[in-house]
């Protein structure tokens, strides 16, 4: 992917970039996929207090490997505390106490609002989703949101499908006039870069790129007319340390197939 | 007391078409082997309730027990889609399927509602959401603060059924692990049934174990691995590749149909269900 340096895959870019983004002492809500990857390796690198929440109601779960479902044993066996789940959304989630809570979704918009729940029409859908699940309180109380998913026009469209999980609504104001106590979509890593929202407008705007990408695959890969800020940043290329690490993050399925 | 019968009996007797049946367990102890006891009695016209209708919801809906389905996440965890749910929704087979759809912490609140035997729940959500203009969620405005805060109807299931370790022989239950939702669910329904692994002369306590007297319980019914593919905290573990196996056997309808036959409905009870399984997994 890169000249110097190890080789690494777009995938691997997306979550050492989101775990370079979590700081030590961090308390995060942490789903399935990559972001569950991002957060062990923060963990396993400059941030080993950080606090991993699981919706399963697992809090300060330190799995050796990586968790299959949000409800593993491992979680269970290794957290600090295990409550119910209408203990953990309304005890430890919706007062607004964690740092972090980290989404995913099928579509983003540019305001950092998030479709998980239909492609198509909501009556006759083209493809059903899984649904809401955690990410529409996770997205409302946490104090800041990681957004991870693939940058495509078709994943980041100028109009949503259906509005599972609102990130900064119609833009500045939104928010507050909702009641949310976080702060809203803060990061939003990609294939391709990093998107931060606006400061004034909350409009999602392009700040890092990911090394060896151009501005205009950004911008290509976007579905409205992507705001880029002045000073472009570029994030690091993923150190042999990063990836090494990264990639001894195994779930018991694959430990068990190699 | 809950009666301590087998879980056919249980099934027969206490669950009837057109019933609202929560089945519950967040990832662990998911009561299989009451879903299985329910697809071979034919039980039809169901609303189905539960916060992630994983494999358990996929079975029933794809055999045609279902009517509705109320629920916060519908996938295959870890792995991807539902296909019987999707198939159901996308292509009303092998019925239409209604939706009534949550998120995790309204359909914890609707729970902990219907627990407490109060109307409705509350929490600080849906707002700004097009969940809105698809589920049944209210606003209310707090007597106190004024603030504005969603209100959702309390889940009252006709019968609540989980799956726990262990039962002693008067029916008092315990689970331990990840504790889901299960306790709410047996306190809102009119009716219970709770699948065990094993029945014991006495309880002891375990660490965050949580107890359920018996005199809260209907019926009490061993199912020894009858949370798989899901698991049971100190009896056996989650079986990943299960989970993975289910999205091709899911896949298509016919292969769906012939998996049932063999695994569900040709098998008697969860004993020979795991006996089908391990031949299988024998010949493979």
């Amino acid at each position: 992917m890169s000249g110097d340096g190890p080789a690494y895959t777009p995938e691997e870019m997306m979550a050492v970039a989101a775990a370079r983004r979590l700081e030590d002492g961090d308390t995060c809500f942490v789903g399935i996929g990559l972001p569950s990857k991002a957060a062990n390796l923060a963990r396993r690198m400059h941030a080993p207090d950080c606090v991993l929440v699981y919706e399963s109601g697992t809090i300060g779960a330190k799995p050796v490997h990586l968790p299959l479902s949000i409800g593993d044993g491992e979680l269970a066996e290794t957290a600090d505390a295990v409550v119910s789940v209408p203990e953990i959304f309304a005890y430890w989630l919706q007062p607004g106490r964690l740092d972090v809570g980290f989404l995913g979704a099928a579509q983003i918009d540019r305001h950092g609002n998030l479709n998980s729940t239909v492609i198509g029409d909501y009556g006759h859908p083209k493809v059903r989703l899984p649904g809401a699940g955690g990410a529409p309180e996770i997205g409302a109380c946490c104090k800041e949101i990681f957004v991870m998913l693939q940058q495509s026009p078709r994943t980041f469209v100028e109009r949503l499908d259906f509005l599972t999980t609102v990130g900064f609504g119609d833009g500045a104001g939104a928010r507050e006039s909702l009641g949310f106590p976080g702060a809203g979509v803060t990061q939003v890593i990609t294939d391709l870069g990093v998107l931060e929202p606006d400061p004034e407008t909350k409009e999602l705007t392009l700040t890092t790129l990911h090394p060896g990408v151009k501005v205009e695959q950004a911008k290509a890969a976007t579905g409205w007319e992507l705001r880029v800020a002045d000073a472009l940043r570029e994030e690091a290329v993923p150190t042999e340390a990063e990836l090494a690490t990264l990639r001894a993050l195994k779930t018991t399925n694959e430990e068990e197939a190699a | 007391m809950a009666q301590i019968v087998p879980l056919s009996e249980a099934v027969a007797e206490h669950v009837r078409d057109g019933d609202v049946v929560a089945l519950e367990g967040f990832t662990h102890l998911i009561p299989h082997a009451a879903g299985h006891e329910l697809i071979r009695q034919g039980r039809a016209e169901l609303t189905l309730v539960r916060m992630t209708p994983d494999v358990v919801y996929d079975q029933l809906i794809g055999m045609g027990c279902a009517r509705k389905l109320v629920f916060s996440w519908g996938g295959n965890p870890g792995v991807g889609s539902l296909h019987r749910l999707r198939d159901a929704v996308e292509n009303d087979w092998p019925a239409p399927l209604e939706l009534e759809e949550h998120s995790h912490a309204g359909m914890a609140a609707k729970y902990a509602a219907g627990a407490a035997a109060l109307p409705f729940g509350v929490l600080r959500g849906y707002a700004g959401t097009d969940l809105v203009e698809h589920t049944s969620v209210a606003w209310i405005t707090c007597p106190f603060t004024g603030e504005r805060l969603a209100a959702v109807r309390a889940i009252r299931p006709d019968v609540g059924i989980i799956h726990a370790q262990q039962a002693d022989e008067r029916g008092n239950v315990q689970l331990w692990g990840i504790p889901g939702v299960q306790k709410e669910t047996v306190l809102a329904s009119a009716r219970s049934i709770v699948t065990v692994e094993e029945i014991v002369p006495a309880l002891e306590p375990r660490p965050g174990g949580v107890v359920i007297p018996s005199w809260a319980i209907t019926a009490v019914s061993p199912a020894p691995g009858g949370a798989h593919p899901s698991y049971a905290h100190g009896f056996y573990d989650r079986d990943n590749a299960f989970y993975a196996r289910w999205d091709e056997i899911s896949r298509d309808r016919t292969r769906f149909q012939e998996w049932m036959q063999r695994h569900v409905l040709d098998t008697a009870d969860v004993l020979e269900y795991r006996r089908s399984l391990e031949q299988l997994e024998a010949a493979r």
